[in-house]
């Protein structure tokens, strides 16, 4: 089962965090903290897969990529394939790579929701849902539809722009 | 509408945050948003409550309480448009948990949605629930999900699958219900879905036998024909990874393979033939037919036995040790590990690959690698691949060299075939990482050095050639110490030659001289010194030419501002100067230690035994001659050990004639049953172990702690007391402390402190409400009484009154008194008669207080103390502990 994914930079600043076993907002925090605390102390030249027993508990293993200014952290348990993990973490960032065209940073921070959206068509409760970035896509782009095409809500604000209120 | 309502949007939001500078700033955005969206939250504003979820959840992830949004989820949630019960969903996911009640609330909403005709709807409700699902809303909406597996559309039918494995994980009992519609999933075509109904197949056989069953016996041979149709499928673009056909399925596939082979050698035979094709057609040129290929390993080493195939499996993790990627020889290594239970053999033959990996740049793949190694050695392999490793040690990484000197060192221990070589691999593991080489381990050393008396001479010459080169290395040089103390005339002699030896020459003056850089090299510590100075002792006897040279060395420290060594060199030298009698048979060699009772030591156990085993007994020269000084082993405890020695023990004096720690050592024990005339000597060295006493020059010090001391100096006694009391009383008579005396050169007995302590006491009365004074704190020139009295039907409380007097010629100003106590206990202190305390006892200050012991009949009052006043406009500082109380206070 795959435990967690965290997307942070490499900085240390969260930008996108999903735990499949819960933990409260604080424990997250520190999670990520010491997360980050293991990848930034990493020498360049060695393997992506870290014992994360220290952190999450007992059989627990993190696996990481490194893209640019983002580090993509898969935490998983003893029934995935290490290697395979390694792989959907290309999945992943494939699929925000053809939806954001190449993403960056900031389509990360600004973009969370759809982050979300993707994500929950990747891995579903901790489960390996799809693993074929174009299936990914594909639902990915019916919700948005759906979202546009629903006119219950606008998000432009209606009486005071963003500026002025603050 | 409320005017703050309006807010911001969440883009102008996040750019917020992301334009503050410090945390602070941070906060304070945070701060205005939540205020924001908690007021938009208590006026039920509608319009703007998608986007004060989206900003929650942002500012969730920052770490940001947001409890006060869930409520807003929910309703969220119960609304009709589908961008509301997205964004619901995604805060349900986020920001609450299974545990909280308000999650009870959301069970209908679910079950609404998954019967919705909207199927994008569904898929939310699906999703929520995989995420979240408790075990009531499992058992709750359990029957949807069953039927959502049969869903036409396949995106929703996956989901279902997975949302069934959270709720059988929840309920198992619920098990039974999936297993049909399960391996329904099985004969998909579809490969997202067949993908998770593998999964759910393999949740199942986890959690209950009865499906684990079902699956082997109906389904093993159609899995094992889909994935061979899998493995021949032709090329699909969307399931490719970099050239490898839909890797995720083969994985999912062999590992419900695994489950369903593991302990069932009908179904492990059936999936032989499909695995053998898996691992030798996958193409291991890419990660993904890499992933696949250490899934089919593990699989073949979980199913029943199937030798060739094993050998197959070990070959591939072979083939990966010497793969570029850091990833795959890194796996492989932790599969080498599990598979070294199945077939220890078959791993033993890619020991040269391992052994390679060991040197890999890679630290995570060194470590592994070395663990690796060491579960691979064997009597007969110890020797080459020591030497490898210890040919290693010279050119690795600073950082490894702790995990793989320990690792050499445990090696060595454990399978060395004879003494010789394991003291020639240990000397060579010391000169190279000696710094890094654990207390134990050496210790180690010396005992079976010490149980080798034919190689006595050789070990002592290598040594000495050692340090001469490696010198640098602190344990090294201790073990050379301890040798050259005991064995120094086989190292000048050229005793016990091997026939592979060079004679060397080395003089008398040269042995010192290796004592005397040990003992000055600014990098030795505290216990490097401490047995250099017994070592100097030791050569003191044995080489009368270096005598002096040896009373000169051990002189220098006299005036050490250590202690332990000071007071070695003071003692050390009053045996040369004063004792010449009795040096010899001091300073004999060690006797041979036993190995059993150490390694029985080490191992956390002491063996009743210590005292009944035999040895060559030692002779005092006052005739008494000791039984054989047993834990011995002791000796080589430098380290802090100051848990108290079976009181049985007579030999264990010894034990302080080494014993470094200050901790007080509580082996008095043996003087006990000597004469006094013997005992003296022997009670000064025993005080080695206790802190010297402080108040050696009562003139000198301007801070002396006398009260503290004389308060650890019983500690010793009231530890003995607990061993066996008659012992405490013998040693703490008069008789038998006050011959120290002569033999510290002035230094005044610790030991006596507590008598005159008694003796000065002053027993008023023995009426039970009234009670004696006491001395409560005495040093050089001041004196402080205690009196107390209890006021009348308060027994918590006693009210005390000190007295203090100066004995000394000067007068005391600024004089002040301060006390504290443990916490059930409450202090009140009254002003003191006066600030000047005047000299030579003429007259006293006095000073009263009111302790009040909340736990009065259960505990004993103690009190810190301490005095501050100016001597000469010097400031004094003199402090203490009280423990005397009087009983029932």
């Amino acid at each position: 089962m795959i435990r967690a994914v965290i997307v942070m930079n490499t900085q240390g600043k969260p930008r996108l965090a999903k735990f499949y076993d819960f933990q409260p907002a604080e424990k997250q925090q520190e999670l990520i903290r010491s997360v980050f605390g293991v990848l930034s102390s990493r020498a360049e030249n060695v393997s992506d897969f870290v014992e994360a027993d220290s952190i999450f508990g007992p059989d627990t293993r993190l696996v990481y990529k490194h893209f640019a200014t983002l580090y993509f952290v898969f935490v998983f348990d003893s029934s995935e394939n290490e290697l395979a993990m390694l792989d959907l973490i290309q999945v992943f960032v494939e699929t925000l790579d053809k939806c954001f065209k190449n993403v960056c940073e900031l389509d990360v921070v600004f973009n969370f929701n759809k982050m979300h959206t993707i994500l929950d068509e990747i891995i579903f409760g901790g489960q390996v849902l799809e693993t074929s970035s174009t299936e990914v896509i594909k639902a990915v782009e019916e919700i948005t539809k759906l979202e546009r095409a629903s006119n219950t809500i606008s998000l432009v604000p209606k009486s005071v722009s963003g500026w002025q209120a603050r | 509408m409320n005017p703050f309502s309006s807010g911001t949007r969440l883009r102008d939001m996040i750019r917020a945050i992301r334009a503050c500078k410090t945390a602070a700033e941070e906060r304070a955005v945070v701060r205005k948003e939540c205020a924001t969206i908690r007021a938009a939250v208590s006026e039920n504003d509608q319009d703007y409550r998608h986007r004060n979820l989206a900003k929650l959840m942002f500012i969730h992830m920052l770490g940001y309480p947001t409890h006060f949004g869930q409520m807003e989820c929910l309703k969220s949630i119960a609304s009709a448009g589908f961008p509301e019960k997205r964004i619901g969903y995604l805060g349900l996911m986020l920001l609450l948990d299974e545990r909280q009640e308000v999650l009870m609330l959301v069970t209908n909403s679910l079950k609404q949605d998954l019967n919705h005709t909207n199927q994008y709807i569904v898929g939310l409700a699906l999703c929520a629930l995989g995420n979240i699902c408790s075990a009531e809303m499992a058992r709750d909406l359990a029957p949807e999900v069953e039927r959502l597996l049969q869903f036409r559309d396949p995106n929703i039918r996956k989901k279902a699958a997975l949302c069934s494995i959270r709720i059988i994980k929840k309920v198992p009992d619920l098990a039974e219900n999936f297993i049909s519609p399960a391996a329904a999933l099985l004969k998909e075509k579809h490969h997202g879905v067949l993908i998770t109904g593998v999964q759910l197949c393999t949740d199942l056989c986890k959690v209950s036998t009865e499906a684990l069953d079902y699956f082997r016996k109906r389904c093993t041979e159609g899995l094992v024909k889909v994935l061979k149709d899998v493995v021949n499928s032709p090329y699909s673009p969307e399931y490719d990874m970099s050239g490898i056909t839909d890797p995720f399925l083969h994985i999912r596939f062999l590992r419900l393979l695994r489950i369903l082979g593991q302990g069932d050698a009908d179904a492990s035979d059936c999936m032989n033939d499909i695995l053998a094709q898996v691992a030798t057609k996958t193409e291991p040129n890419k990660n993904a037919g890499n992933a696949i290929l250490y899934e089919c390993v593990e699989t073949i080493m979980s199913i029943e036995d199937n030798s060739g195939l094993r050998v197959l499996a070990i070959n591939i993790l072979g083939r990966f040790l010497s793969n570029r990627d850091n990833n795959i020889r890194y796996v492989a290594l932790n599969m080498l590990m599990k598979a070294i239970a199945v077939d220890a053999q078959a791993v033993q033959r890619h020991r040269a690959t391992i052994l390679e990996c060991v040197k890999d740049s890679d630290a995570s793949i060194r470590k592994r690698a070395l663990e690796l190694i060491f579960l691979l050695v064997n009597e007969s392999n110890v020797k080459p691949l020591t030497k490898e490793l210890i040919d290693y040690l010279e050119v690795s990484d600073q950082e490894f060299k702790e995990d793989l000197t320990a690792k050499i060192c445990s090696i060595v221990e454990k399978f060395s075939p004879e003494k010789q070589w394991y003291i020639d691999q240990m000397l060579k593991v010391l000169s190279e990482a000696g710094n890094f080489v654990k207390d134990e381990v050496w210790h180690a050393l010396i005992v079976v050095i010490s149980n080798a008396p034919d190689l006595h001479g050789y070990t002592v010459r290598a040594l000495y050639r050692a340090v001469q080169t490696s010198g640098e290395q602190e344990s090294l040089v201790r073990v050379a110490v301890w040798c050259i103390g005991e064995y120094g005339e086989m190292l000048v002699n050229n005793v016990g030659m091997l026939n592979i030896e060079e004679p060397i020459t080395v003089t008398e003056s040269d042995a010192v001289d290796v004592l005397e850089i040990a003992m000055k090299r600014h990098t030795s510590d505290i216990t490097t010194r401490a047995m250099s100075l017994i070592a100097l002792l030791k050569l003191s006897s044995r080489f009368p030419s270096c005598s002096q040279r040896v009373k000169e060395i051990i002189v220098q420290h006299k005036g050490g501002l250590v202690l332990e060594l000071q007071q070695r060199s003071i003692e050390f030298n009053s045996i040369i100067e004063r004792h010449q009698n009795i040096r010899p048979a001091l300073v004999e060699r060690m006797p041979v230690l036993d190995e059993a009772t150490y390694s029985g030591k080490r191992a956390g156990s002491l063996p009743p035994t210590v005292s009944t085993s035999t040895g060559s007994s030692l002779n005092l020269p006052n005739g008494v001659a000791k039984p054989p000084a047993a834990p011995l082993v002791d000796l080589l405890d430098l380290t802090s050990d100051d848990a108290p020695a079976p009181s049985s023990s007579d030999g264990d004096f010894l034990q302080d004639l080494l014993g470094v720690d200050l901790a007080p050592i509580p082996s008095l024990s043996g003087t006990s049953q000597a004469p006094p005339s013997g005992t003296d000597v022997l009670l000064d060295l025993l005080s080695i172990g206790t802190p010297p006493p402080v108040q050696t020059n009562p003139s000198t010090p301007i801070i002396s702690s006398p009260s503290q001391n004389s308060q650890t100096s019983v500690a010793p006694l009231e530890r003995l007391s607990s061993l066996s009391s008659p012992l405490s009383t013998q040693v703490s008579s008069p008789a038998g402390a006050s011959p120290i005396v002569d033999l510290l050169d002035g230094l005044s007995p610790s030991l006596s402190m507590p008598d005159n302590k008694a003796q000065e006491s002053n027993f008023s009365d023995n009426n039970g409400l009234v009670y004696p004074s006491i001395v409560a704190f005495q040093s050089g020139s001041l004196k402080m009484m205690f009196s107390f009295s209890k006021p009348p039907g308060n027994p918590q409380t006693t009210i005390i009154q000190a007295t203090f007097t100066n004995m000394s010629s000067n007068v005391y100003t600024d004089f002040i008194f301060q006390a504290a106590v443990p916490k059930f206990v409450q202090l009140h202190l009254d002003p003191a008669s006066s600030n000047s305390l005047p000299a030579s006892g003429n007259g006293s200050v006095t000073q009263k207080f009111r302790v009040t012991n909340s736990q009065h009949g259960q505990k004993p009052l103690a009190m810190r103390i301490r005095i501050a006043y100016k001597v000469n406009g010097q400031d004094v500082l003199e402090q203490g502990q009280i423990n005397k109380f009087p009983a029932g206070l």
